[in-house]
């Protein structure tokens, strides 16, 4: 079994085996009967296709596991202190009235030890992390202590966040990323859902989840927003909400959800009866909750999966920002901007990696850098990678100076997910068949940067 | 502080360049690119203007041609916004109306920013309210502006200057012509030298005016100079030959101009982006910023795919601006900028004509004379390719020698 669902299964949260695909097939096994199992056993085409032992597994499986009814094994989240008034950080303001590019002091030092995390903890570790399937919880752990999330917590709720700034957390973002974008996305993960709930929170929700956030060991928790549709659109979403005797029941399926398998909290969007989308608050011990093994190309040190949500009951109180419209879409901004922010780290490693490597290797007798197609190449990175990170950074300030930042956000994000992918490709092709092996890290960048072109929700800037 | 807004105190400006941009140059603009080689009388007054907005205050440049002087290595603590960003978000509007207007601008040369930027104080003087244009490209030699052949020979207290310059933006109208000519071609680069000819000096000759592509509203001259003799005060900068840094410092003249080529290419993209929504716009179509864009008509989707390239190359520009007017080492910046701006101009004013149609391909509108006007810009003050080769060399540490 994979470790994802070990983990789990330890845990106690229901595992869906098998994948979505393989259990239609397996159920219409079943309904064809065993004279078909017996003709499709002796059917070539398994051979051909390799699915013997896929299905194998899946017929296996299908007696095995299948749907369970456990509590998982949570803290649990009570209101610790009464809150009068929801707290919110002050957002950091306009930088005043020149165009400047240099960080802050402040920020200066926390991007320097994040830097020096994602150098010397992250990138070591994340191919093995890559290949597992997750990242190791030592490390997580390191990162939480970090401060990751507390820095955005407010101090009246035991964080130590003075202000709240889209742009420290980009440069945070663009640091972890360097060392690892799959990891980046473990680390930060838990610090989308506390951060929505400083920005959003009402004053019960904040007393009850935020002062865990801020303590020594943070929760794991992510902030679903996907679902496995294609052409996905996050403001017409299939999950729904319905309000039934003053609460909410929740059903439908959430995909790329990070660390689902040791998350005590999600932060779960839904369509609600109508209304449009909004988000609710959701503890992973809640009855009808379930996970469905969904194994990505990429992100993969995050160990993301799918949330399956049936008649998951949560109180009226669960839902975040009173639904309003534009709390949904400033998340729906912010957490592309959070990929962006991944993207332009990731795209630096890219260029980091390729610079040495093509001065290094040699073709004809010379460095294959003295050659114009890759030289020219390695500059088209680097052309297009600060682009991305400008514009990241611009719609950023903006958030921070709380001026309309939805268009800034789109143009980042589109700038990011085609050039980022595009450095992605670059990475592997400049390093030619070494690109495409696991020896070099530049093949698990290029996998990992397709995300940024597909993802909503898990990270919030 | 991060903050990447149009700084507040140059706002005034921009307004003021946007005013002149709509009310002045697209007015004509049709009328010059129809009209070429007749000289826009209409720029003349607005010369004038500009004239005062540059003397009037120092930390605004109008556009480039007062040079783009590097100051003395200011404290790093202190965040300065001064002339190159001004200078940039001038010349954005400027081109917003017309690039070959801009061009045309009397008193605001490439030639007139040279002298500004590595003239002495005595030149400065002496050419103060006169036109220059800038002569460098021969028929033998562009991109490697090393290779000129145009000698010059000191006889007396003279220059005797013979060769044959192309290409020479404003160089029928201008007053002078800053001529790029080798005292000694076997020492290389260090002994190319630039001199400040005269307009009317016996053996400077005006061989043709080109018939181009775009910018029509520009001329673009020829010249031949045959034992032409120019004053040996007119040498700009340092007459000696020092390998180390001549050239350098010609080239560097180069770093600070480059982010100004880039703004006019951003300019021109901003006009396309402008008229390419308010097309769309009455098509029905207008970008949704929350939706995905795989849910959004592709026309859409193609336009904010421009949008963001347009907004990179500005970002990019004001990034290489910023940092000349921080005294930082800009050399990189400025032609990661000047790469992003050229290609992108060139591909979105071709996009937008191909999706406004027969609208766009015919002069009805401005779209197609755009899209004329754009190929020079990734061409002229470094092409596309030699930005490429200067990010590479500095990425790769690379001579010229080793990536070719």
């Amino acid at each position: 079994m994979r470790p994802i669902a070990i983990r789990a299964e330890m845990r106690g949260i229901p595992i869906l085996q098998p994948p979505a695909e393989l259990s239609r097939t397996m159920t219409t096994l079943t309904r064809l009967g065993l004279r078909t199992l017996s003709q499709m056993a002796g059917s070539p085409t398994l051979d051909r296709l390799g699915l013997r032992k896929p299905t194998e597994k899946v017929l296996y499986h299908g007696t095995k596991a299948g749907f369970k009814t456990v509590t998982a094994v949570n803290r649990a989240f009570k209101a610790v202190q009464k809150l009068t008034s929801p707290q919110r950080l002050p957002k950091r303001g306009g930088g005043g009235d020149l165009f400047d590019l240099r960080p802050t002091d402040d920020q200066a030092m926390i991007v320097e030890a994040m830097r020096v995390f994602a150098t010397e903890q992250l990138r070591p570790a994340a191919q093995k992390a890559d290949t597992d399937y997750g990242a190791p919880t030592e490390l997580l752990a390191a990162c939480a202590e970090l401060g990751m999330t507390t820095m955005g917590i407010p101090e009246s709720l035991g964080g130590v966040g003075t202000e709240r700034s889209a742009v420290t957390n980009a440069l945070i973002g663009e640091a972890l990323a360097h060392g690892d974008l799959g990891l980046a996305f473990a680390c930060l993960a838990p610090a989308a859902v506390s951060n929505a709930l400083v920005l959003w929170g009402s004053a019960e929700q904040q007393a009850t989840y935020l002062e865990a956030f801020a303590g020594d060991k943070p929760p794991a928790a992510a902030l679903a927003i996907m679902e496995p549709t294609a052409l996905f659109d996050p403001f017409a979403l299939k999950t729904t909400a319905r309000l039934v005797n003053g609460s909410y029941v929740i059903n439908g399926v959430k995909s790329m959800v990070p660390l689902a398998d040791r998350a005590e909290l999600f932060i779960i969007a839904a369509d609600i009866e109508g209304r449009g989308p909004a988000l609710l608050v959701v503890e992973s011990s809640s009855s009808g909750l379930s996970l469905e093994e969904d194994i990505a190309m990429g992100l993969r040190a995050a160990s993301p999966a799918r949330l399956v949500l049936q008649d998951v009951k949560v109180p009226a109180s669960a839902l975040l920002g009173e639904g309003k419209a534009e709390v949904y879409a400033e998340c729906i901004h912010l957490s592309r901007l959070g990929w962006c922010s991944l993207a332009v780290g990731c795209s630096q490693a890219v260029l980091d990696y390729l610079v040495p490597y093509v001065n290094e290797r040699e073709a004809f007798g010379e460095p294959i850098s003295h050659r114009q197609s890759v030289a020219f190449a390695v500059a088209d990175v680097a052309i297009e990678l600060d682009g991305m990170r400008l514009l990241t950074w611009r719609a950023a300030s903006l958030a921070d100076a709380d001026q309309p930042f939805a268009e800034a956000a789109a143009l980042a994000r589109r700038l990011c997910a085609d050039k980022g992918m595009q450095i992605g490709s670059t990475g592997v092709q400049l390093l030619g068949g070494h690109g495409f092996v696991k020896e070099h890290p530049a093949e698990r960048w290029y996998r990992d940067l397709r995300a940024v072109g597909v993802m909503e929700g898990g990270l919030l800037l | 502080m991060i903050q990447l807004d149009t700084p507040r105190k140059f706002k005034p400006l921009v307004r003021q360049a946007q005013e002149v941009a709509s009310e002045v140059l697209r007015p004509i603009s049709r009328k010059y690119d129809r009209a070429e080689h007749e000289r826009p009388v209409e720029l003349d007054m607005l010369a004038a203007v500009i004239d005062g907005m540059n003397e009037g205050n120092s930390e605004v440049g109008g556009t480039g041609a007062t040079g783009v002087r590097r100051d003395a290595v200011a404290d790093p603590s202190v965040n300065r916004n001064g002339t190159n960003i001004s200078t940039c978000l001038s010349i954005m509007e400027l081109c917003w109306g017309d690039v070959g207007m801009l061009l045309s601008m009397p008193r605001q040369g490439l030639g007139n920013s040279a002298i500004a930027s590595v003239a002495n104080d005595e030149q400065l003087k002496r050419f103060k309210g006169r036109w220059a244009a800038m002569a460098i490209t021969e028929p033998g030699c562009g991109s490697d502006s090393a290779a000129i052949r145009t000698t010059a020979r000191l006889d007396g207290d003279h220059y005797v200057l013979n060769g044959e310059k192309i290409y020479v933006t404003a160089g029928d109208r201008a007053d002078l012509v800053v001529v790029w000519a080798t005292l000694d071609k076997s020492l290389g680069r260090a002994a190319i030298k630039s001199f400040v000819v005269e307009k009317g000096t016996p053996g400077f000759e005006l061989a043709r005016l080109e018939h181009k592509l775009g910018i029509r509203a520009s001329d673009t001259a020829a010249f031949l100079l045959k034992d032409c003799r120019v004053p040996k005060e007119n040498l700009l900068g340092d007459p000696s030959i020092n390998p180390e840094k001549s050239f350098a410092g010609v080239m560097q003249t180069f770093d600070n101009t480059r982010p100004l080529v880039a703004s006019m290419a951003v300019g021109l993209t901003r006009a396309c982006i402008e008229e390419m929504e308010r097309i769309l716009g009455e098509c029905g179509l207008k970008p949704d910023h929350d939706r995905p864009m795989h849910r959004q008509p592709s026309a859409v989707a193609e336009f904010v795919r421009m949008k963001a390239d347009y907004e990179a190359a500005r970002l990019l520009t004001l990034q290489a601006a910023w940092m000349a007017d921080n005294t930082q080492p800009n050399s990189l910046q400025a032609s990661l900028a000047k790469a992003k701006a050229g290609r992108t101009c060139v591909d979105v004013a071709l996009k937008c004509v191909e999706l406004a149609g027969s609208l766009g391909y015919t002069e009805t509108n401005l779209l197609e004379k755009w899209s004329r006007d754009a190929k020079i810009l990734d061409i002229f003050e470094g092409t596309q390719q030699i930005q490429l080769l200067i990010i590479a060399r500095r990425l790769l540490g690379k001579s010229s020698a080793e990536l070719k």
